[in-house]
């Protein structure tokens, strides 16, 4: 039997339970998605990436249908390591929002998807699930079935709108700034295999702005593994401007499955950053969308990945309107068994003209044990363009590397240093300057091997 | 803009050659009926007068081949193959014995400016100006295809005073089985993909060379490939084999009638690279590309690759594609060989509704192995233009280099470029670096020689040819002055 | 004791034999100009004395302080106060030179036992040894060495050795490329460094620079053999004539 069976039997006797605990407008779409994900399947690693959802899934995880509460203490939650940042906190734990939802006097909501849902139905079922599941129309009939399976809704999606509840929402109405960066922690904590669905939904009206950073951590208090299936759909308006940064701290055994999409207007500008710290199996998706004209994106990744973590970042970006801009920059540094792949793919549809478009993919690695994949793809239908990619993998410069210990660094050191310099440009990408600060810290860190997580890994030969 | 007259007349008279070698010679020829069974498979063989493991050869891979499933990826769209509506031999039948060439092929070699006696000569006898520029031309030996069957091999007892082996495949199986049995099938298994696996069935001719140790070949092998006749397909079976130190360098030119029909071309290429041998294979590729609507034209799905087996082997492979409705080929070089090379240049052009989905697979198992890719692809029309390589570094290969640099030209609002590159490291000391670029053509560049009097069609094709240019110096002179012209041919009406 | 003794140096590169037998020793106080035409392994020498892994040692020993240099790392034997000059300074990107200078200095500092240097302590040792080369502060706050002119990066060279203070510093044609002014700060450097326990060896093509350092020592390299030494007139018999009677003596 195939993994995605189990969960849609799951659905079909659980369904009472599972509507009982949910927003309507999160239940009107589970039909739906349980036909896409019985007719698609979940993903496979194939195309030379590595994580397998499918196999991933295959394992009993529990689940919390019932929302019984986690038993949680505020104060034992958070050691986040990015403080001193003065945000708008939120906590979610598993896929519950354990802190409150907060509505301000200019109608900006921050919270718990499931409140969101209930107290504004119209707007929520405007937006739900209209990026993750139905993105079906394919621009040219002649791509399907070439690449990634970017022209297909996601089984992974599906599944996560098969059993969703809860997640994070927030929303900005046209005109207004949140000036305080929001950032939610994001723990997975539990005793036994268990899998949180959760959804994050941001949407920023017209001339918005805001930054959210997503923290994610993992505790475990025994032997167990901790899946994460997270689906973000981001909507900008016209003149919009969104920062979206997700910070992964799992370990080893945590499984991550992301899909985060992005629908942008006219005139919008986002910034979106994926940087896995430590990670077990990650498999991040990130779709862009540039729909208005002008629209401006910058997308950034890095991964840090050493024992035997593998890292999937699959990136897609489609230009379907002129003069809007993008810029991708990834990263890599393996050690020891440590697997990743680059997919990146930047399409440019016919009309959209005076398309500016770069990616830059650098990896890299450290023993003859580590693997990696990199495949930037171009896909163009105009002919008014500006594109380029470029990916490139290999060691640290030997020259500087003597250079430094010419000048009494140690070697050890000195590679540390490089491969820190390394990473500097993804870094510097970041627009909240206190996080860019702190990933520096947490970056060298992981380097050196001092992360909380992670004592036993050792990135610094 | 101003133009005269008189150079607008010289326009058409450009636009209306569009493709010259569409032609067809009126030649007697023996056909077999329509269609693929086991029984056609030994028709073919009987036909070759071939040996039985080689009737074998060809069974086992008609048996692979019945149940594949039709290969799905690559950008391009391929109409259903009807395998029964396909003659898969045909055959000029004056031809009694080699050497004995109907006049009729004579004059349509001419015709194709490859002339089948042996003297010095050139291709493309086009234009006198151009013509000048190479007159010190070397001379090269020429085997022609015409449909399935070989024609003539010029210069072979010249070759064979060096031991050089230069002769049709359907010879080299009578007269050097060993050393056929020996390499057949060595770099591109029977199995290797759909299309491998049917030439393999089915193929009825090609070029086989063998330069044996030390000796470098004196002068350029050339063969010419020629689909006549209607309702066939050509499935030319090529082999090369360098000895221990050896050199040579192969030219490759196809061309075909103008049809409504779509007709298929499956070559598959081996190349076997002995210790410090070096191999240098150069193809003008100019089939049929069918017509402005995309009607007619030639499928052109073949298997190239290269092995590196030696210490210090290398190989180099420049190709110029114009032609054909579609192309997919990725021409490879396997580096087993410590601190063999491989080398890839590509130009592509498509216009109209052509599609070419091309590139290659620089594979590196041996220590200090290097690759060089660079591509250039132009696309005009409705056309859609592809490149699609990998480069991969197994566990054991230390010290790899790899550069790669895929450029791709538009030059109208409705055609597509793609960049579709793999790669796939698994050893830290390699060093692999892709760059790739998409633009239409450079404003400034346009303006600066229109500025000076010079017509926009023709600045374009100086541009092109000048974006070209990397790929094209790399070709043989002969061939280049040639490519040069077909590109230009090739964007004809296809700016604004 | 002597601080550095060569003894039949041979050593070579991607194969290919370089040095073929160099014997040099060095006395604490002195400096010593080393000159010879183009490929004569004069780059070579300083790249063995700081141990580049691109050159192999393939006969031959050398002592430092008495201890055997070879043995030693490249770091270690800039702990032990080894300083090259480099010919053409490397380009860092995305490490600071602050960030560069503090981990030299303090790991110097931990290998002989010293506290590590304090921020405000470190900072205050950057701006007194910029003022010895006049280099500018923005230059210490960008990447090593990147984007720097050809003339900022030989200052910042002997800014760096002014911050390590080595016992034996190597200058390897630190005046090519330099303007008279620029040719002027670095000696001033040079020469503030200059002490009776500190010693130099100076590979240059100029008489300018040596005016300016004054060399008690000249020695001629040749196709990897020192094959003349002597004291400063035999530099200035090399810029008055060229290296072709040296060549002609050692070949006839």
């Amino acid at each position: 039997m195939s993994s995605h069976q189990q969960y849609i039997d799951l659905f079909n006797s659980q369904r009472a339970l599972i509507d009982e605990h949910a927003a309507p407008v999160l239940n009107a779409q589970r039909e739906a998605a349980a036909e896409v994900l019985q007719r698609v399947g979940l993903s496979r690693p194939k195309d030379y990436t590595h994580v397998d959802p499918e196999a991933l899934l295959a394992a009993d995880y529990s689940l919390n249908l019932s929302r019984y509460a986690v038993p949680t203490d505020h104060s034992d939650l958070f050691t986040c390591a990015v403080p001193e940042l003065s945000t708008s906190v939120h906590y979610l734990v598993n896929e519950q929002l354990v802190s409150h939802s907060r509505e301000s006097d200019d109608g900006v909501f921050s919270g718990s998807l499931r409140e969101f849902a209930l107290r504004y139905p119209e707007i929520a079922a405007r937006y739900y699930n209209r990026l993750a599941m139905h993105d079906e129309a394919p621009y040219d009939v002649r791509t399907q079935g070439t690449n990634v399976t970017a022209h297909r809704p996601l089984g992974e999606a599906a599944l996560n709108a098969l059993l969703c509840q809860d997640g994070f929402v927030l929303y900005v109405p046209d005109g207004i700034v949140v000036e305080r960066p929001i950032q939610l922690i994001s723990l997975l904590r539990a005793v036994e295999d268990f899998m949180a669905c959760q959804r994050i939904l941001i949407i920023l009206g017209e001339g918005a702005k805001a930054s959210v950073l997503i923290c994610d951590h993992a505790s475990q208090l025994r032997d167990c593994a901790l899946l994460s299936l997270q689906v973000a759909e981001i909507f900008c308006a016209p003149y919009s401007s969104l920062d979206f940064y997700e910070l992964e701290e799992h370990h080893s055994d945590c499984r991550r499955l992301s899909s985060v999409y992005v629908e942008q207007q006219e005139g919008s500008n986002v910034s979106v950053g994926q940087y896995a710290l430590t990670a077990g199996h990650t498999r991040n998706r990130v779709f862009i969308d540039l729909c208005g004209h002008d629209a401006d994106t910058h997308l950034y990744g890095l991964c840090i990945a050493d024992q035997n973590q593998e890292v999937d970042n699959i990136t897609y970006i489609r230009h379907r309107a002129p003069k809007c801009h993008s810029d991708e920059l990834f990263k890599y540094v393996l050690d020891d068994e440590a697997r990743g792949s680059f997919v990146g793919r930047i399409l440019v549809q016919e009309g959209a003209d005076k398309t500016d478009a770069h990616q830059t993919d650098r990896n890299l690695i450290l023993t003859p044990q580590c693997h990696i994949v990199a495949r930037p793809e171009l896909e163009i239908y105009a002919d008014d363009v500006k594109c380029s990619h470029g990916a490139s993998t290999g060691q640290l410069d030997p020259a500087a590397l003597f250079y430094m210990r010419t000048r009494g660094i140690p070697e050890a050191e000195a590679r540390l240093l490089l491969m820190f310099a390394f990473m500097g440009d993804v870094i510097d990408g970041i627009r909240i300057d206190p996080l860019k600060d702190r990933l520096k810290h947490l970056v060298e860190k992981r380097f050196r091997g001092e992360l909380t997580q992670c004592r036993t890994c050792a990135i610094k030969k | 803009m101003n133009n005269g007259p008189s150079s607008e007349d010289v326009l058409k008279d450009l636009t209306s050659s569009e493709y010259k070698y569409g032609f067809t010679t009126d030649i007697e020829t023996d056909i077999i009926p329509k269609g693929l069974n086991e029984d056609v498979v030994r028709l073919i063989s009987a036909k070759k007068q071939e040996p039985d493991w080689m009737l074998q050869f060809r069974l086992d891979a008609y048996r692979y081949w019945r149940q594949q499933p039709v290969p799905q990826w690559g950008h391009v769209k391929v109409d259903p193959i009807d395998y029964d509506n396909i003659s898969f031999y045909a055959a000029p039948r004056k031809k009694a014995t080699v050497g004995d060439v109907d006049p009729e092929i004579i004059k349509t070699f001419d015709k194709l400016g490859i002339p089948l006696h042996e003297r010095d000569m050139l291709l493309g006898k086009t234009s006198g100006a151009e013509l000048s520029a190479v007159e010190t031309s070397s001379t090269m030996a020429v085997d022609a295809i015409v449909d399935s069957a070989s024609q003539k091999t010029t210069y072979r007892d010249k070759l064979a005073e060096l031991g050089i082996i230069f002769c049709s495949f359907g010879e080299a199986v009578r007269e050097y089985p060993d050393l056929v049995r020996k390499y057949l099938g060595k770099v591109v298994p029977v199995r290797d993909n759909y299309y491998s696996a049917l030439n393999s069935a089915v193929f009825s001719d090609g070029s086989f060379v063998y330069i044996p140790k030390g000796v470098r070949c004196p002068m350029e092998l050339a063969s010419y490939f020629r689909i006549n006749s209607s309702g066939t397909g050509q499935f030319e079976r090529t082999l090369i084999i360098a000895d221990e130190e050896a050199y040579v360098s192969y030219l490759e030119g196809c061309t075909a009638p103008m049809r409504d029909e779509n007709q298929l071309h499956a070559a598959v290429v081996e190349i076997y690279v002995h210790e410090r041998a070096e191999v240098k294979y150069s193809t003008v590729q100019n089939w049929y590309p069918g017509d402005k609507l995309g009607k007619g034209g030639v499928y052109n799905l073949v298997t190239k690759r290269a092995l590196c087996a030696g210490d210090f082997s290398k190989v180099s492979w420049t190709q110029v594609e114009t032609g054909s409705a579609i192309t997919w080929k990725y021409p490879s070089c396997v580096l087993r060989g410590d601190n063999s090379q491989g080398e890839f240049y590509s130009v592509a052009v498509t216009n109209n509704y052509q599609e070419a989905d091309t590139g290659t697979k620089m594979i590196h198992i041996g220590r200090n192995t290097r690759s060089r890719i660079i591509s250039k692809g132009i696309s005009a029309g409705h056309s859609q233009n592809s490149y699609r390589g990998m480069v991969k570094v197994l566990p054991g290969a230390d010290g790899v280099r790899n550069y790669t640099q895929c450029d791709s030209l538009l030059l109208s609002k409705t055609c597509g470029a793609h960049t579709f590159p793999i790669m796939d490291i698994q050893n830290p000391t390699a060093i692999i670096e892709h760059e790739a670029t998409t633009s239409k053509i450079n404003e400034d560049q346009l303006f600066y020689c229109q500025q000076r009097g010079i017509k926009e069609e023709d600045a374009v094709s100086l541009i092109v040819g000048g974006y070209a240019k990397e790929v094209v110096q790399k070709l043989p002179m002969e061939f280049a002055v040639e490519a040069q012209k077909l590109l230009s041919l090739s964007i004809e009406n296809s700016v604004g | 004791m002597s601080l550095l003794e060569i003894h039949n140096l041979h050593a070579s590169a991607a194969g290919k034999e370089i040095l073929r037998g160099i014997d040099l020793t060095i006395n604490p106080g002195e400096v010593h100009a080393v000159m010879g035409p183009n490929g004569a392994g004069k780059s070579t020498l300083s790249a063995i004395l700081t141990g580049n892994p691109q050159y192999e040692v393939t006969q031959g020993e050398i002592l430092y302080k008495g201890r055997n240099l070879l043995e030693m790392k490249p770091e270690e034997r800039a702990w032990e106060g080894l300083f090259l000059s480099f010919q053409y300074p490397v380009e860092i990107p995305g490490v600071s030179m602050v960030n560069f200078m503090r981990t030299a200095v303090n790991a110097q500092r931990e290998y002989r036992g010293l506290p590590a240097l304090t921020a405000t302590e470190f900072l205050r040792m950057m701006r007194e040894k910029r003022a010895v080369v006049q280099l500018d502060n923005k230059l210490a706050n960008r990447s090593v060495n990147e984007g720097f002119s050809g003339g900022e990066k030989k200052r910042n060279e002997i800014f760096q050795m002014a911050m390590l203070e080595p016992t034996l510093s190597i200058l390897d044609e630190t005046d090519s490329g330099l303007d008279v002014d620029a040719l002027r700060i670095v000696s001033e450097g040079v020469n503030r460094l200059k002490s009776a326990e500190r010693s130099s060896i100076v590979i240059t093509h100029y008489q300018k620079l040596l005016e300016y350092v004054q060399p008690q020592f000249v020695h001629i390299v040749y196709r990897g053999r020192i094959v003349k030494s002597g004291g400063p007139e035999l530099g200035d018999r090399i810029f008055a004539e060229g290296f072709d009677w040296v060549k002609q003596e050692f070949e006839g």
